[in-house]
């Protein structure tokens, strides 16, 4: 992708968060405090540094996007309220708004859950119309 | 008589108020370091840049100034702990006021110049100047009945 | 009309340089007013000085235009002139065409040209000079300091040696403050009492020093040199002149379940107590909240024990008023209480401490006689968590924005003196960044974390949660890029350091600026750093800013030279360049009294003589021992009564006009 493109994208990140990562202060609080932080593969304050960086190309493609519960305890812990959960949910907001580029296709489903009984049916349903364009 | 006029360069009047702790001694010290900057700029002491009145400005224009710069301690910084807060609320209406009736925002201007930036002193002016230059000279405001 | 004398100086060549003297001279002398001009070489030396007063005898000088330097480099001297030439001093206007303009534009032509220009301007402004008289007002040899931690006692020492009165206004029933609280002080690790008690009993015992604790301040009024103070002594139900301090009180008092203030709330006392063993005075004090006596009419056992009949169920409070040239504000700090962040469970498990109760527990006089146990169980800990940054660095909704300093030291201290007593306890220390800077400071971190195997990791903790009775620290280790968890018997908060928010009242009553975390402001925060922008009030210790001890004891002891400066003279010389009101103008709007930022104009009603139209008007009034000639006000004026004396509306219009004048 063309730098101008994911600046572009890191511009709409910013946007549509109103976080702001400058703020951040490399506390690692969020880290700390995120419930699904040992399934993902950047860590929440590492995810807001990315950003505050410009480094948004690996960030589109990493896992945390999907592992991330949006239960914003990194939102009320964050002592410098940066928001590390906004901005998750904003670049995973740019990747859905991409058209053509659905991230859940049914094959993947059996990657991250496992499809029994217990999970009820709106779930999946939900998670369709969340995940694709 | 016409083309003699034009020949000459363009000198903008602009006068330049200076708080006594801050930017008066920054402007010193311009001096003292040697940094060059326009003689267009003639320098007014006062106590404070909240001791700035709204109609000393006006003032300046109506006796042909191009051009008004204040000059203060930074936010935090004044000696009078919140002198340049007042005036930077003032100078916000007063600036946007003076626009409205046809002086450019330009023409007027609020700084923050510390008694150790010298070198700042010198460069704001030398921007301003130059801005002034560009623009020409002021015909607002002008009170035609003091014109010698 | 003014008989004024232009002078206009060579400065050697650093003005004839790029200046042309003698036709600056020669447009001087057909200014408006102007009667005399001259030029010279240097004018500040002693031959130009003598110029002036020659020339002053000679033409009848009224008033003094110097072209020069900068009247930041010679206006005194000038003004010193004009007065051995039997002139006001304040009738001396100098125009800077050495640092504003020889030495900036190399143009012979324009720098000539803009050199007369400035030199109109000053003598425009001059020729509407007033002679102006300094106020003068007595100064009242006593200074109050309010507050009695190490700040408020090094400063009163300080004053006291030096030959002035001074009393210490000390809420709590002793003083001593924070500091008392503390068993060892970092990077020495001496033991705090041991140089804090003799300091305060030095205070006590000293000639010059009275005491009042268990006091406050009501009321301020005044300016300096004469502060006018009501002190409230608060009811100790307890005679100081009778009681001997015995203590047979103490333990007779049936009440044994009051927290204790000075062990933060990890101890108990009695209903009639003194703080600690050490206390200055040793005189107990009847908590009437707890007392028996007090809730229900009952007891009084104290009353029957006291051999000097001191107990005393019926005192009062006492308002004592009395005036002090200065005040010094010493009222230090409190520890932030972290039960707002729920996630270290500080106040839900008994294992969770702030940094301050961990000193009174690692302290040999403190709840647990030194003895390092958790709460819970009373069992010695295997692994100890310390968290920095608790409150500190936070936005401002969050707690404390700014570093509180002193934690990264102090949780330091705390992490060695655990692995000196008990080297087998696990000690883990979570930071964002250890700050360190300080004599010694430093070296004192590395030996924690060399010599005694403080395991320090980058991190903020995210929670804590509770595991059958140990406490599961849950947190990220940034270097590795790792979750980790810590099973931890104690948890240590090193807590912000932040200013008692009751002190914004105090603030608000001494008319001394404060900022948004109710820190009190200082005059310049770099020059003055020790100063109130109110004259008169001087700033002692934390309550400026947060400080470690011997910070705190420097800045007490600037603060006690500064306050001396005052205390030593007679008479205060006021600037004379202050506010000024037309009472015939003045509309009473009060716009003048709300910009002032020292509560120097007040508003009194008055009979005002309107041209033989006799009327009662509220009008403004300024204080000239207050007024710091800001000239806000002057500005806010919206029937232009208030003016400026020696920077008037008139002048500086002149000065407009002058350089406007083409």
């Amino acid at each position: 992708m063309s730098a101008s493109a994911l600046n572009d994208i890191r511009e709409e990140v910013l946007r549509i968060s109103g976080a702001n990562p400058k703020k951040c202060m490399s506390c690692g609080k969020c880290s700390a405090s995120c419930p699904a932080s040992f399934e993902m593969d950047i860590l929440p304050h590492h995810f807001v540094k990315n950003i505050r960086d410009g480094n948004i190309e690996n960030l589109l493609k990493s896992k945390t996007l999907w592992k991330c519960l949006s239960c914003f305890a990194c939102v009320e812990r964050c002592p410098r309220a940066v928001e590390p959960a906004n901005l998750v949910e904003a670049v995973r907001l740019a990747v859905i708004r991409k058209k053509g580029e659905n991230y859940l296709k049914v094959d993947d489903i059996p990657e991250f859950i496992e499809l029994d009984n217990e999970i009820p049916q709106q779930l999946i349903v939900s998670a369709f119309r969340k995940y694709s364009k | 008589m016409q083309d003699l006029v034009k020949e000459k360069p363009f000198k903008p009047l602009v006068v330049s108020f200076c708080c006594n702790w801050c930017s008066y001694a920054g402007a010193d010290l311009a001096g003292s370091s040697r940094l060059e900057y326009p003689a267009e700029v003639k320098i007014i002491r006062i106590p404070c840049s909240c001791r700035v009145d709204p109609l000393f400005v006006l003032r300046a224009f109506q006796r042909g100034a191009d051009g008004v710069i204040i000059n203060g301690c930074h936010p935090g910084d004044c000696h009078y702990s919140t002198g340049n807060y007042y005036t930077r609320r003032r100078m916000a209406m007063l600036f946007s006021m003076l626009d409205f009736i046809g002086i450019e925002k330009e023409r007027t201007r609020l700084e923050w110049v510390s008694a150790a930036e010298g070198a700042r002193f010198a460069s704001v002016m030398n921007e301003f100047v130059g801005e002034l230059r560009e623009m020409g000279e002021n015909k607002r405001l002008g009170d035609i009945r003091c014109k010698e | 009309m003014q008989r004024i004398g232009a002078f206009v100086c060579w400065c050697g060549s650093n003005i004839a340089g790029t200046v042309d003297i003698d036709a600056v001279t020669k447009s001087a002398a057909d200014e408006p007013g102007v009667v005399y001009s001259a030029e010279y070489q240097y004018m500040c030396s002693e031959g130009g000085q003598l110029a002036i007063r020659r020339a002053v005898e000679e033409h009848g000088l009224t008033g003094i235009a110097v072209c020069a330097c900068s009247p930041r480099m010679h206006e005194t001297t000038f003004r010193k002139t004009a007065a051995a030439a039997g002139l006001n001093p304040y009738m001396v206007e100098i125009a800077n065409i050495r640092e504003h303009c020889s030495w900036i534009h190399k143009n012979r032509e324009s720098a000539t040209e803009k050199a007369t220009i400035l030199m109109r301007a000053a003598i425009a402004k001059l020729n509407l000079n007033k002679p102006l008289f300094p106020g003068e007002s007595g100064v009242v040899k006593r200074a109050l300091v309010i507050g009695g931690g190490i700040a408020g006692i090094q400063t009163a020492l300080d004053i006291a040696d030096a030959g002035y009165e001074v009393d210490i206004v000390e809420k709590s029933p002793t003083i001593g403050g924070r500091m008392a609280q503390l068993d060892k002080t970092f990077p020495t690790l001496d033991c705090s009492a041991c140089i804090l008690t003799p300091k305060m009993v030095d205070a006590a015992q000293h000639d010059n020093i009275s005491l009042y604790t268990y006091s406050e301040v009501d009321e301020v009024s005044g300016y300096v040199g004469s502060f006018s103070v009501k002190i409230r002594q608060k009811a100790r139900s307890v005679n100081r002149e009778l009681c001997n301090g015995c203590g047979d009180c103490i333990t007779k008092c049936p009440v044994k379940k009051a927290n204790s203030e000075f062990d933060e709330g990890l101890s108990k006392r009695s209903a009639i107590y003194v703080p600690f063993a050490q206390a200055v005075p040793n005189i107990p004090v009847v908590d009437r909240e707890n007392c028996t006596r007090f809730k229900t009419g009952k007891c009084g056992l104290c009353e029957k024990i006291c051999g000097t009949k001191a107990i005393d169920f019926e005192q009062q409070d006492e308002i004592i008023e009395r005036e002090y040239g200065v005040i010094i504000v010493a009222t230090g700090f409190k520890p932030l209480s972290p039960e707002r962040y729920g996630e270290y469970l500080y106040g839900q498990s008994p294992d969770v401490l702030t940094s301050l109760e961990f000193e009174r527990m690692m302290n040999a006089a403190g709840p647990t006689g030194g003895v390092l146990k958790r709460l819970s169980n009373n069992e010695k800990p295997k692994s100890i968590v310390f968290i920095q940054c608790v409150g500190s660095r936070a936005d401002a909704k969050k707690g404390k924005t700014y570093c509180s300093k002193i934690c990264c030291m102090y949780t330091a201290k705390h992490a060695m003196l655990v692995k000196e007593k008990y080297p087998d306890i696990d000690v883990h220390v979570f930071y964002i960044d250890v700050r360190t800077p300080g004599k010694n400071f430093d070296e004192f971190y590395r030996r924690a974390a060399e010599q005694y195997d403080v395991n320090y990791i980058k991190g903020m903790v995210g929670k804590l949660a509770d595991e059958d009775g140990r406490l599961r620290v849950i947190a990220s280790d940034l270097l590795d890029g790792k979750q980790i968890t810590i099973d931890a018997d104690l948890v240590v908060l090193a807590t912000a350091v932040e200013a008692s928010p009751d002190v914004r009242a105090l603030g608000t009553m001494l008319t001394a600026s404060m900022d948004q975390n109710n820190f009190f402001t200082e005059a310049h925060p770099k020059l003055r750093p020790v100063e109130s922008p109110t004259a008169g009030i001087f700033l002692s210790g934390v309550c400026q800013g947060p400080k470690d001890i011997p910070e705190t004891v420097a800045q007490a002891g600037a603060a006690a030279v500064k306050a001396l400066g005052i205390l030593s003279k007679n008479k205060l010389i006021g600037n004379p360049c202050i506010a000024e009101s037309n009472e015939l103008l003045c509309n009473g709007c009060s716009c003048c009294e709300n910009v002032c930022p020292y509560g120097a104009i007040e508003y009194t009603e008055k009979e005002i003589n309107d041209h033989g139209n006799r009327n009662n008007r509220r009008v403004a009034q300024v204080n000239e021992a207050i007024c710091q000639g800001c000239g806000a006000c002057t500005v806010a004026c919206p029937s232009g009564s208030m003016d400026l004396k020696g920077f008037t509306n008139r002048q500086i219009m002149a000065e407009v006009d002058a350089i406007c004048r083409t």
